[in-house]
């Protein structure tokens, strides 16, 4: 909590223990799937457990969280600040008739079930979890290796940053002197008694039309080349961080670590190709794994190569490393994900929604990669998920994941192809 | 007119105390409408009389340099701005009276804005923190103002003046607590009008008067170097 809120303070202490609390109960979750695998703890009371956790993670992510987000937005708003409370019901209570709606158009409902069992919600947070991860998954998958690689580094020099850093300093020149003259001509229109105010009602507006001030004529004319000139000066300030970025990191592609992390970088390309290559294969075949891959590893180790060992055995040890990466990959990719994005946009009136909100992608991304990771485990082991999440259509979630990842994947290439042929152009000094 | 002589003050702190809603009430004495966020550098122009009621009554332009980001910027973003820091002759303060490390940050503030411009006088900055020495040699005015005053409880309001006054005191500079909503704090004649107008003329004279770098009769003696220290450790 402390690193993501080093340059700000999140006074209200309830919006920090909801966040620890979605945080503990979410990693109690990856815990449970570890004993499973180690066979720590009796068998029924792991059950119990499952159960229990499953239970406050969902309350606190279907009821308690969306709530107090809409309250902190609502009262950020000022107009509504005295029926503070009643706007707020009635904005989660929409949220609540949207997620119910979500379930829809999708093949989860059995009519086994009532309507508030654990398996609707289940169903429908997997749902919006899902795509969460595909998403960042398929964005992800794209700009490890696009940061990485230093094959994409355009080539900056010190002549093109000063360049750049030139010519804002000059339109900030020409913005002072705009606006020394903007500022000269209202004293000497307060000095010789005009009252400047902006002509109000539609009397006011008939009047400008008609016999308006030569003064104030010319202060509208000049504040709308202002106003060009601004917009001007903020992009070539972005322009010249982006620029700045790019120098530092020629610079640092050219240490011993920099070109440890591009030769990672090939790497990690090829997976992610590989995987994207999967999910199209998935999709058009309309195939979805039975077994897991270390099984399937094994298997085909053990009849291609020949070589003779005891599968079972193996398979619960590899499987238990392999499931343990992944968590802890994906929870650490994460937390930094989320904390690069909470410095980007955070500010010190909108904390409180932006931590909540924090809480629930996280609670709901939890849930979904446990969904998910059912697929890597042997069979052994996903009975007590497939037990504990009772009777969905893990199939269907597979495929769901492969769709989203796919279209994400395709999408963030357009976007920064689109985003890389345009950046060299603007930079071209001849 | 754009003829009359010039300085350059810069506006700096942390995203969201005020800074831009200040810069337009100092120079249109309006109330900003619709804030929002500023993205680089906004400069907005003041035209103040310099030792205004005497003979020697000059009208200058102020230019009031808003530059826009936090402390824990990338360095990319730290670099870029470092443009905006050339040639300074003043600098304004801004924090938020609601939030301590805003007026925490402030350090590292005018470190970043001041070690463009000091001759390398061979002291290390660890860390940003707090230095006296870094002070020591420091020509450039400055100008500590808190903002948002109005949502201070009562209750509290001693409390915070109190530690703000320590504050000001590091810098050696004046202090002005007001919010920038309402434009009765800088009414004509009132105490905040005061102290604002002989910062200006101070920014002025060391730019215009003092070229050979004389000493103002009457400056204040540096701080007791003990004095710094001690009140560092008031915020930890």
């Amino acid at each position: 909590m402390r690193q993501l809120f080093k340059d700000y303070e999140v006074r209200q202490y309830v919006v920090q223990v909801i966040f620890s609390v979605t945080f503990a109960f979410s990693c109690t979750m990856f815990e449970l799937i570890i004993f499973e695998i180690l066979g720590v703890l009796n068998s029924s009371s792991r059950y119990f457990h499952w159960k229990m956790n499953l239970c406050v993670i969902l309350l606190i992510l279907v009821f308690l969280v969306p709530f107090y987000i809409s309250y902190f937005v609502v009262s950020n708003i000022r107009l509504l600040h005295k029926q503070r409370v009643l706007f707020s019901c009635v904005l989660w209570l929409t949220f609540m008739y949207f997620f119910w709606k979500l379930g829809d158009p999708f093949p989860i409902l059995s009519p086994k079930h009532g309507i508030l069992s654990i398996e609707q919600l289940i169903s429908r947070v997997g749902v919006i979890g899902v795509t969460l991860m595909a998403l960042l998954s398929g964005f992800g998958a794209v700009n490890c290796p696009y940061t990485y690689m230093s094959y994409f580094l355009r080539n900056v020099t010190e002549t093109d940053i000063l360049a750049l850093e030139r010519r804002l300093l000059q339109t900030m020149d020409m913005i002072i002197s705009k606006k020394k003259r903007m500022a000269m001509a209202r004293r000497t229109m307060f000095q010789k008694g005009e009252v400047h105010n902006k002509p109000s009602g539609f009397w006011g507006m008939i009047k400008s039309v008609a016999s308006s001030a030569p003064g104030s004529e010319n202060l509208t004319l000049i504040q709308q080349e202002v106003d060009a000139l601004e917009e001007l000066s903020r992009q070539l300030f972005l322009e010249t961080v982006d620029l700045y970025g790019t120098k530092e990191r020629i610079e640092y592609s050219k240490t011993f670590k920099g070109k440890y992390f591009n030769f990672l970088g090939y790497f990690f390309s090829i997976y992610c190709v590989w995987k994207i290559f999967m999910a199209t294969i998935n999709i058009v075949f309309d195939r979805v794994g039975k077994t897991d891959p270390v099984t399937r590893g094994i298997e085909i180790t053990v009849n291609y190569l020949g070589i003779q060992f005891d599968v079972k055995f193996w398979s619960q040890h590899i499987s238990f490393i392999l499931v343990g990466i992944i968590i802890v990959t994906s929870i650490r990719g994460l937390l930094i994900t989320l904390t690069k994005f909470f410095y980007a946009i955070s500010s010190s009136k909108s904390s409180n929604v932006i931590v909540l909100l924090l809480a629930q992608i996280m609670g709901m991304y939890f849930v979904s990669s446990v969904l998910l990771i059912r697929m890597s485990m042997p069979l052994e082991y996903r009975t007590i998920i497939t037990e504990v999440l009772g009777e969905l259509q893990f199939n269907f979630y597979h495929r769901w994941f492969d769709v989203i990842f796919l279209v994400s994947a395709l999408s963030s290439i357009l976007f920064l192809y689109l985003a890389h042929k345009q950046a060299p152009e603007k930079h071209m000094t001849p | 007119m754009a003829s009359l002589d010039r300085v350059k003050v810069l506006v700096l702190g942390d995203s969201g105390v005020g800074k831009s809603s200040l810069v337009h009430l100092l120079c249109q004495n309006q109330v900003l409408g619709n804030p929002s966020w500023t993205v680089g550098c906004s400069v907005d122009v003041r035209v103040h009389d310099y030792k205004e009621g005497t003979p020697e009554e000059k009208t200058y332009y102020i230019e009031l340099w808003d530059v826009g980001g936090s402390v824990g910027s990338a360095s990319s973003v730290k670099s870029t701005r470092a443009v905006f820091y050339n040639s300074v002759n003043g600098i304004i303060l801004v924090h938020d009276l609601t939030n301590k490390k805003s007026s925490q940050n402030l350090y590292r503030w005018s470190l970043e804005a001041l070690n463009r411009d000091l001759v390398p006088t061979g002291v290390l900055v660890i860390n940003g923190d707090y230095d006296q020495e870094q002070f020591a040699g420091n020509q450039i005015p400055l100008l500590v103002i808190g903002t948002k005053l109005d949502q201070i409880h009562e209750t509290k309001r001693h409390e915070v003046l109190t530690r703000i006054a320590f504050l000001a005191e590091d810098f050696n500079a004046e202090e002005i607590n007001l919010d920038c909503t309402n434009p009765r704090y800088l009414a004509a004649g009132s105490s905040n009008a005061v102290k604002l107008s002989r910062f200006f003329d101070k920014v002025i004279e060391k730019r215009y008067f003092l070229k050979e770098g004389n000493q103002i009769p009457g400056f204040p003696d540096r701080k007791r170097f003990w004095g710094g220290t001690f009140k560092s450790l008031h915020y930890d």
